[in-house]
């Protein structure tokens, strides 16, 4: 009996894990918080990679994937490791499409991931720690480190003429890196960066944090920090005092909500966010439009990427362990092989299973570096006549 | 020119939005110190009191908005605010039936009196987030400035740019109002005296015929008023959210104490020396310093603007070290 036993398990083993079962994924996105006007699409968009390769049959021989989602709120460490441990120890996921945020996903990363060796693909925290942490090779981003945003930013920045600026940032991991990675490359440029000073979120008057900017003058203001939160606040109170005309944006205060609030009043104000453009993403975008919901918000590509990544490197692993596929996901994002994109994952998957290599471009031409975190393209964006419009793709 | 521009910047960043939070604050300190003189205790309650009152107050605007009603260029909330108010001291009035009554009839501490706000403070939260949620909401309408920055500039010339928003001007108007309205109430009107006499000495004004329960009801609703008139100009000036409300307690009750709990004129210069204070240390003098002819590396900013509320603190120390009754001799039980 035992040795029958010992011959079926080694019979399964050859077989790469051929069984066909039900597995879970996690989506830790911060559902309430400071973006969560930005978390619905992005789950979405994993949701949306799940339930191609759920419905394709072709992963590990039908396997299908139940989502389940979880809140990392963005802000609240403590309540975002309580999620992943929920996720990880209760629902039993074979990896997560997320953290959102930079503190909470490092939080979540290390004491909960890490070491119960589970996957992380964070689609958006972008913080330049993280491509430092050790992280056992289980943590991956589709997201660029804002190290690389605060570079085009200063290009943008520069190329509108401008050579003086003020920085603020919201007072967390997001808000400190892109600040200091910006405030560096713009001074290794020549440009004069007058203050960089921190704001907290969730409070109801700006004045005094607007007063201290104004001092130290610029030719623009550059906010790094939340749409939803402080950020508006510290815009408002420029604007209402009339310290600043024009505003720089970087990706977390690109939204619906600046439109909405601000319109025409910040018009000539620029910025620019992640994003990608070409094949990947227009396939992307049109995939969205039919499951409902809209393909061209922030980091919404780059949950699917996220989540069609882990998918196709446990194809290529032959298991969905963790602790196996997380080895594959390089090979998988970098190629060399064939170029699959957004809606190809079958493909992708038979490719896989005929042991064929492949490159996974996918919405946001997946390219890693560091080991772990997508080179990035960046869109740049004006706001013209109250409405963000984009102006090229960087 | 430039010593027009260095008051303007002064003006603009510290002067104007100084006095708003200042007349905001002098309201709020005004209902607690009335609460503490006549009632004898701390209400811990009073910025939930004041996030109470705003809900219902941004609840009223939201209705009468809907029925098309509007003051033109006024925010339609200065119309709700009686309803905010009544309700806000129905809810007071209630509060101390069902709460404060039975502690007053045990003769219970005040120490005892200020946990049990706690309590009720706690209660007031939940009820405001039931009511209308935790988001912050704006909810000023009407013309938003008197003058705008680009006015100003084509108006003189002058580089630095002066704005005006309506709600910071209409926030001293409706605060000198309700103050005066207030002071001639207490000094003139017999209701007003009966509650004078209660506060200075208990044992003597019932002697006299001084109906306790009809001051106490009394106090409650004017401090309902002062709370919610706050709690909607604070709002109106800025964004109303429950959380907010919740933190302002702290200066508020900083600007009660320095000006001495228990008198009313303390509470009023109490609320403006905070918020100069709050501004002005914050301020970065860079701008003006380089105006009066001194130009400067740094950004001249006494403390960071993060450390905001830690001011407050600092004043409330250095006061209680030095005067612990208040700059203008309150109470001291």
């Amino acid at each position: 009996m035992k040795k029958l036993l010992w011959a079926s398990a080694a019979i399964a083993l050859t077989a790469g894990g051929a069984f066909a079962e039900d597995i879970k994924m996690g989506i830790s996105l911060g559902f309430t918080g400071p973006l969560e006007s930005m978390s619905p699409m992005m789950a979405q968009g994993a949701e949306l990679a799940f339930k191609e390769v759920s419905d394709s049959g072709k992963l590990l021989d039908g396997t299908t994937i139940t989502p389940v989602r979880g809140d990392s709120t963005c802000v609240d460490a403590a309540a975002a490791t309580a999620t992943v441990e929920r996720l990880i120890t209760s629902e039993g996921v074979k990896g997560i499409v997320g953290g959102m945020c930079s503190g909470e996903a490092i939080a979540s990363l290390t004491n909960v991931a890490i070491p119960n060796g589970v996957v992380m693909i964070s689609p958006s925290a972008t913080s330049p720690a993280l491509s430092t942490l050790d992280t056992k090779g289980l943590f991956f981003r589709t997201a660029p480190s804002d190290a690389r945003q605060g570079e085009v930013m200063t290009d943008i920045i520069l190329e509108h003429g401008l050579k003086s600026v003020a920085v603020t940032y919201t007072n967390n991991d997001y808000g400190k890196g892109l600040a200091d990675s910006f405030a560096e490359a713009f001074k290794a440029k020549g440009g004069t960066v007058t203050v960089v000073a921190a704001h907290e979120d969730g409070k109801a008057d700006y004045s005094a944090e607007v007063g201290a900017l104004a001092a130290a003058g610029g030719e623009a203001l550059v906010i790094a920090g939340y749409v939803d939160q402080g950020g508006s606040g510290i815009l408002r109170g420029a604007l209402d005092s009339g310290a600043f005309e024009t505003f720089v944006f970087p990706d977390g205060m690109i939204g619906e909500t600046l439109e909405k609030n601000f319109g025409p009043e910040v018009n000539g104000s620029f910025g620019q966010m992640p994003s990608s453009e070409g094949e990947g993403k227009d396939k992307f975008v049109a995939m969205a439009k039919e499951a409902g919901f809209d393909g061209t918000a922030v980091y919404s590509g780059e949950a699917y990427d996220a989540a069609a990544l882990m998918l196709l490197a446990m194809q290529a692993a032959g298991s969905t362990d963790p602790q196996v596929y997380k080895d594959k996901v390089l090979e998988i994002a970098n190629g060399p092989g064939e170029k699959i994109l957004p809606g190809e994952l079958a493909k992708g998957l038979d490719l896989l299973k005929a042991g064929t290599a492949i490159d996974y471009d996918g919405a946001t031409s997946v390219n890693f570096v560091n080991g772990r975190e997508n080179a990035g393209t960046f869109r740049e964006i004006e706001i013209t006549d109250g409405k963000i419009e984009t102006v090229k793709y960087r | 020119m430039d010593l027009l521009n260095a008051l303007v910047a002064i003006l603009n960043y510290v002067v104007i939005p100084a006095t708003a939070y200042g007349a905001q604050l002098a309201l709020g300190a005004l209902g607690v110190t009335l609460i503490y003189g006549i009632l004898r205790f701390s209400n811990f309650a009073h910025g939930d009191t004041m996030a109470f009152g705003t809900a219902v107050t941004i609840i009223v605007t939201w209705g009468l908005q809907a029925a098309g009603v509007s003051l033109g260029p006024l925010p339609t909330a200065l119309l709700a605010l009686p309803f905010g108010i009544a309700i806000t001291a129905a809810l007071m009035l209630a509060t101390d039936r069902v709460i404060y009554r039975y502690y007053r009839k045990v003769h219970a501490a005040p120490v005892i009196l200020v946990m049990v706000s706690v309590g009720v403070m706690f209660l007031m939260n939940g009820i405001t987030r039931l009511l209308i949620g935790v988001d912050e909401i704006r909810f000023d309408d009407g013309a938003r400035f008197l003058i705008t920055a680009r006015e100003w500039r084509d108006w003189t010339g002058l580089a630095e740019p002066l704005t005006l928003r309506s709600t910071q001007a209409i926030t001293v108007v409706v605060a000198a109002v309700v103050v005066w309205a207030l002071f001639w109430f207490l000094a003139k009107t017999r209701t007003g005296k009966s509650m004078r006499a209660f506060s200075d000495n208990e044992d003597l004004a019932l002697l006299s015929g001084i109906n306790p329960n009809r001051v106490v009801a009394v106090t409650w609703i004017i401090a309902a008023a002062l709370a919610t008139t706050a709690g909607v100009l604070y709002g109106l000036d800025k964004s109303f959210k429950a959380f907010n409300y919740f933190q302002l307690l702290l200066p508020v009750f900083a600007a009660a104490i320095v000006g001495g709990l228990g008198n009313p004129l303390g509470a009023i210069a109490g609320g403006f020396i905070i918020a100069f204070s709050e501004v002005g240390v914050t301020y970065a003098w860079k701008k003006v310093a380089g105006y009066l002819g001194y130009n400067a590396d740094g950004l001249l900013q006494l403390l960071s603007t993060e450390y905001k509320f830690a001011v407050s603190f600092v004043i409330l120390i250095i006061v209680l070290l030095f005067k612990p009754t208040g700059l203008f001799r309150g109470k001291s039980f």
